[in-house]
């Protein structure tokens, strides 16, 4: 399977879930583990562009297939990427552990919908679960990316 | 002080670029070499025997190190009563049970640890923790607090004489009866605090290293409170404080269930003495949770009189506090809401009683707000139903009863000063950001057409900034909650500051360095804030909680730089040849007093202070400092909520919000935000979504994310915000806290606008959650 | 929550994953989206011996049209069905159904096939197909065969499909022309699973009598329930407000919906009848905007 750009061996145990095996086996530990059961969304990754929940997929299943995580947006030296500078400028994250899960939903909602609406934004990013921020600042984040990527 | 020019101003956190890239460093992010990894057995009843543990079968299972249970604990963890519980208000404790971090004989909650796995792997720890094999014998489990009252009950520990923890009237019912016998209303009410499962949305995670040849302790764990665990742990494992090193990087949330000890705490730390081998243990959200220690659980019974005029007289408040099946450490805590429960207003007397009650369930303790919530429910909710008996406009009463501006430092029915506040200012600015006149019309429109609408107000106050010696000292059993920090100069200018309190959100190594730029007057790029370590920094730290960080932690680190600066001045004084009385510290430069030009930078002074001193002066330059805030710091506000209730589904939704707060003096306005925003929402999920629901048979039935619902974007509604500053007098940043002011106060705006919306169908009073079934149900009863 | 050691295959063609099937039957558990199935085994309440992957089937997945009807494959993704201009044209319903499905993660790997194979009582593609009369695909080495939805929903996470049957694809008949549909639901968040909705179709005269009309309703029993004595009612008559809550009080009659921690029978029995009034009042309206 191929993450962030870069082929890694297959796993061998077919058990294994992608969200362990991208944190523990690959060691990219950006992508969090929040619920197991896929309801908070801190997993959540691009699998062929698309977010979906890394804890929700056996990583057998990836094999063959892209998958990006939160490491990849900006890779070392790089800057960040304009979900993640919007983020960054709207105080968009507290405590930070859900953050990874909200970047990547966001990535894949504006790439779906450059321009949401704040009807769309709250349906696009509802899948993902924040304790602390109260989502005032990932609303302002995500109409703030959408302008940063224009 | 120098001019400030950080202070106050929105910047930008310096912690966010790891953590907004993927390169945090969480407790479960982190591996040793060599690590294994453990899963907890629990007990699947709320009250039972032990009869036997069967582990052949797991110690056979594919990559087992080892299975544990209670027995094999008891030469390494002390016992029996490993975990400590604080004093806290409550000195006549009666009935306060034992707990050793595993079960021996008997469990008393659903979850309590009956036996640990360790395996290579943690799929293979979690795969032998199913085989372990224990044979239990249900006792009868005791759920419900009144029901734990009576005589006669099931015991929720069958060795302990009842399930009374503690009985304490602060003020007896005899102070009140004049207030009630001349009153020309007295309302009744009793109000639920249901419990809630705290869901940090990191879990916890307790990864510990044990050298056997140092006998050297390293935990890594995600706390809000790393000295106090080291205190608890090293003190259990029969090790001094110097030999334990805990560390907790980021954490993810801690809203409070990060601050007590928990089981894990001592069981991973000694299955690594046990294997010797680096332990790691990652909590499952379904153990999160079971068994994270739960937030309110209480119930209030209320009474309150007044006068025809809106003259408020009398308040008496029982508060019935659901324990679980131990006395949480901190638990005790939330006894401070009969302290507090007359609010923001003039009483002529009140009377309070807490009972403390257990139950098979897990321990509560503080969760984001701990007895401040409580307390302004109870108030608020008071006096909106004494505005519906003396049908005064709820805004009228409020203000009839706020003490007057001139009038603080206000001393408050139970003698507690509070130190600063213009609550009209704040409700004056809220009234206007809501358009209360405007609302009320259009409210009055839309009830013609049957349209279920409310209005609702909360003008709460809190006590926060833990805590003044003569009360935190008795309190925890000797500690004084005061904070530490240490500001560390180098030769070179850099700084580094270590300071006591923790940060898991909040944005303290921000607001922190903030703080100390000004201070020192030094580029905040240069400053370095460290936190989480008990290796670095003065010897004890107090934590972060109780909205404490800023008010009593951030005044420790001014002092710790103004200590950095009297000692930069005798340094200047050498190099300046000039004497030290004359040096004048401004912007970052010592200057000769007079003289402005004949001055050294900073980091000149730095270096010199490294370099050939006269005599009696000690080379370095850093300090230490203590703060220990000479009362609490009262911040208040006025929040007001529109709701709409759809009488056919139930569902009741916020169709506006505003929050005026008032913190005191403010170090980053984008933070203070954030935390409001943060807060109301927890606060929202209180008062419509969340609630731990058990069985009779002591299961949890809202063990998921699902049945444990917590709101998601969807669900919370855009909140307006603004502000007024009354600068706090007890300390000299004239600041408050606000980590806990959206919850504390926006569960009674929410819940008194919907028993506004419901109140022509004779509704008087909704409990939280307002569920769409509990709404439905109480709008068919009342339409019966 | 990690799951329980099990045997996996991935077969890359129908025909390998019938002969799977055949030889493993309930033994095996075929693996869709997952989205329901791996929450299941992390919590470890399902275990199944032998999972049989079927995500690397790509002749599974599609939406085409075959003779006006609407073909879905079985691994279509609910991301496919929420955004595909063909569906949105021709099965507005199934547009509308598809957007209460979780969240859209969860749409993104979530397949057409799993949700019906699931047979979640509280799933909205169920009682949408159950609206539309669809009908599914199912193939075993043995023989193939076509089953209507009213044959294929057994009860609570039952179907009708034997141990060696895979759905291959669900057909879905093209309303007439004019017809309204309207889907609506209420749950606790937005996401979540229903505590009561209805999926309807219905079709108006020039003089406003109801030509057609279809009322499903999910959450309200062990399977999508179809209110046909309530359709019965409707069709023909006037519909305006006091037809339409007489049909959705006639939809839900002796209905008993399963209480939960967040709703009673009673809750949700009224829920079900505000749902489908709402449903039918939406629909309506998009009807007499239909030309």
């Amino acid at each position: 399977m191929n993450v962030n750009g870069v082929d890694h061996p297959a796993p061998t145990d077919p058990r294994r879930l992608l969200s362990d095996h991208i944190r523990h086996d690959i060691g990219l530990t950006g992508t969090h583990v929040g619920c197991e059961h896929g309801v908070c969304g801190c997993c959540t990754v691009l699998f062929d562009g698309a977010p979906v929940r890394s804890c929700l997929m056996l990583a057998i299943q990836a094999e063959g297939h892209q998958v990006t995580t939160i490491e990849g947006l900006a890779p070392d030296g790089a800057p960040l990427h304009p979900v993640q500078q919007a983020f960054h400028e709207t105080h968009g994250l507290q405590c930070g552990f859900c953050t990874p899960g909200f970047v990547m939903s966001v990535v894949g909602l504006l790439k779906q919908n450059p321009d949401p609406t704040p009807e769309e934004i709250d349906e696009g990013i509802s899948g993902n679960l924040c304790r602390c921020t109260g989502y005032a600042s990932i609303r302002r984040a995500v109409l703030r990316a959408a302008e940063l990527s224009r | 002080m120098a001019v400030s020019q950080l202070v106050g101003a929105k910047i930008h956190r310096r912690e966010d670029p790891r953590l907004i890239t993927g390169h945090g460093r969480y407790t479960d992010d982190l591996t040793r070499t060599g690590l294994v990894h453990l899963a907890v057995v629990r007990s699947p009843h709320a009250h039972a025997r032990i009869k036997s543990i069967g582990v052949e079968a797991a110690k056979k299972s594919p990559g087992v190190l080892g299975v544990f249970t209670a027995q094999d604990f008891k030469d390494i963890i002390a016992g029996p009563a490993t975990h400590p519980v604080a004093p806290v208000f409550a000195p006549d404790k009666k009935v306060n049970p034992p707990r050793y971090p595993i079960a021996r004989e008997e469990v008393c909650y659903q979850g309590e640890p009956v036996a640990v796995v360790v395996a290579e792997q943690r799929y293979q720890a979690a795969d032998a923790a199913q085989l372990v094999d224990v044979e239990y014998d249900p006792l009868p489990a005791v759920m419900e607090i009144e029901e734990a009252m009576k005589p006669g009950s099931p015991k929720a520990h069958t060795d302990q004489p009842d399930n009374i923890a503690w009985d304490a009237t602060y003020v007896p019912w005899e102070a009140t009866e004049e207030a009630f016998k001349t009153a020309d209303v007295v309302v009744k009410q009793r109000i639920l605090q249901r419990r809630l499962s705290p869901n940090a949305i990191e879990s916890r995670v307790v990864m510990a290293e044990y050298d056997p040849f140092d006998k050297r302790l390293t935990m890594w764990m995600s706390t809000q409170n790393p000295h106090w665990i080291r205190l608890f742990v090293s003190g259990a494992l029969g090790m001094g404080e110097h030999s334990v090193r805990v560390v907790s990087h980021d954490v993810g949330g801690g809203f409070g269930s990060k601050i007590s000890p928990y089981p894990e705490d001592y069981l991973v730390p000694a299955v690594s003495k046990l294997v010797e081998r680096p332990v790691k243990w990652t909590e499952t959200r379904t153990e999160a949770v079971q068994n994270a220690y739960a937030g309110r659980g209480q119930i209030y019974d209320v009474e309150a009189s007044a006068k025809k005029d809106g003259t408020l007289l009398g308040m008496r408040v029982t508060q019935l506090l659901d324990c679980g099946a131990y006395i949480g450490t901190f638990g005790a805590f939330q006894t401070c809401a009969c302290l507090l429960a007359g609010g923001a207003y003039k009483w002529k007397a009140i009377s309070s009683r807490s009972i403390g009650v257990l139950t098979n369930k897990i321990t509560t303790d503080p969760y984001r707000g701990a007895g401040r919530p409580e307390a302004t429910h109870v108030a608020e909710r008071m006096i909106d139903l004494l505005a519906v008996e003396l049908k005064m406009d709820p805004v009228e009463l409020r203000r009839k009863n706020f003490p007057a501006k001139e009038e603080f430092p206000f001393t408050q029915n139970f003698g507690l000063v509070m130190d600063s506040g213009d609550y009209n200012a704040s409700l004056d600015k809220a009234l206007k950001l809501f358009g209360y006149d405007q609302m009320r019309r259009e409210q009055a429109e839309a009830r013609k057409q049957g349209k279920l609408v409310g209005i609702g107000l909360s003008t709460w106050i809190e006590i926060c900034g833990l805590g003044p010696g003569a009360v935190t000292g008795p309190a925890t059993g000797g500690v004084v909650l005061s904070e530490s920090a240490q500001v560390k100069v180098h030769p070179a200018g850099g700084v580094s500051i270590y300071v006591g309190t923790h940060n898991h959100g909040q944005g303290n190594d921000t607001t922190h360095a903030q703080i100390a730029a000004d201070a020192l007057g030094v580029p905040i790029e240069q400053i370095d804030i460290r936190h989480g370590d008990t290796n670095e920094g003065p010897g004890f730290g107090y934590g972060t909680y109780g909205s404490r960080t800023l008010a009593v932690g951030g005044v420790a680190i001014n002092r710790a730089c103004a200590k950095v600066v009297e000692k930069g001045k005798k340094v200047a004084a050498h190099i300046l040849e000039a004497a030290e009385e004359d040096i004048v510290f401004d912007q970052g430069k010592f200057h000769v007093k007079g003289a402005p030009d004949k001055s050294k930078a900073f980091g000149e002074v730095a270096f010199a202070a490294y370099g050939q001193l006269p005599a009696g002066l000690e080379q370095g330059l850093e300090a230490v400092a203590y703060f220990e805030p000479p009362n609490f710091v009262w911040p208040f506000g006025a929040h007001i909520c529109a709701v709409e209730v759809d009488a056919e589904t139930g569902n009741a939704q916020i169709t506006k919000y505003v929050a005026v707060d008032d913190c005191g003096n403010i170090i980053n306005p984008m933070i203070v935000d954030g935390q409001l925003h943060g807060g109301i929402a927890q606060s929202i999920g209180q008062a419509l979504y969340e609630e731990m629901v058990y069985d009779q048979d002591g299961q949890l039935r809202s063990a998921t994310f699902l049945d444990y619902t917590i709101p998601s974007m969807n669900e919370i509604p855009n909140i307006q915000l603004d502000r007024t500053i009354t600068p706090s007098p007890t300390n000299e940043l004239g600041v408050k806290g606000i980590g806990e002011a959206g919850t504390i106060a926006a569960t009674a705006a929410i819940i008194n606008a919907i028993c506004d919306a419901v109140s022509p169908l004779g509704i008087k009073h909704v409990d939280m959650p307002a569920t769409p079934d509990r709404l439905w149900n109480q709008i068919k009863e009342a339409r019966k | 929550m990690k799951p329980a050691p099990f045997e996996y295959d991935d077969p890359q063609t129908v025909a390998e994953a019938l002969d799977l099937l055949a030889r493993y039957g309930d033994e095996c558990k075929l693996l869709a989206g997952g989205q329901s199935l791996v929450p299941l085994m992390n919590f470890r309440l399902a275990r199944p011996g032998r999972l049989i992957d079927i995500n690397r089937i790509d002749s599974l997945s599609g939406i085409k049209r075959d003779d006006g009807m609407l073909v879905i494959g079985a691994m279509t993704r609910h991301s496919a069905v929420e955004h595909s201009t063909e569906v949105a044209g021709g099965w507005p319903l199934l547009t509308e159904a598809v957007g209460w499905v979780g969240h859209g993660q969860i749409r993104n790997r979530g397949t057409v096939g799993g949700s019906v194979a699931h047979a979640d009582p509280a799933a909205e593609l169920p009682a949408a197909f159950a609206a539309l009369d669809a009908t599914f695909r199912v193939q075993a080495k043995r023989a193939s065969r076509l089953i209507g939805w009213e044959q294929f929903f057994v009860s609570e996470f039952t179907t009708a499909l034997a141990p060696d049957e895979l759905v291959v694809a669900v057909e879905v008949p093209r309303p007439q022309p004019g017809v309204g549909a309207a889907f609506v639901e209420y749950a606790r968040r937005h996401g979540d699973f229903a505590l009561g909705g209805a999926a309807v179709t219905i079709k108006l005269d020039a003089g406003g009598h109801c030509e057609a009309v279809s009322i499903a309703l999910l959450s309200a029993g062990p399977a999508p329930v179809r209110a046909t004595s309530a359709e019965s009612m409707l069709r023909g008559a006037i519909v305006d407000q006091a037809s339409i809550r007489a049909a959705a009080v006639e939809a839900t009659r002796g209905l008993r919906p399963t209480a939960d921690l967040h709703g009673s029978t009673e809750y949700r029995l009224r829920l079900l009848q505000t749902m489908t009034q709402r449903a039918l009042i939406k629909a309506a309206e998009r009807a007499k905007a239909t030309p």
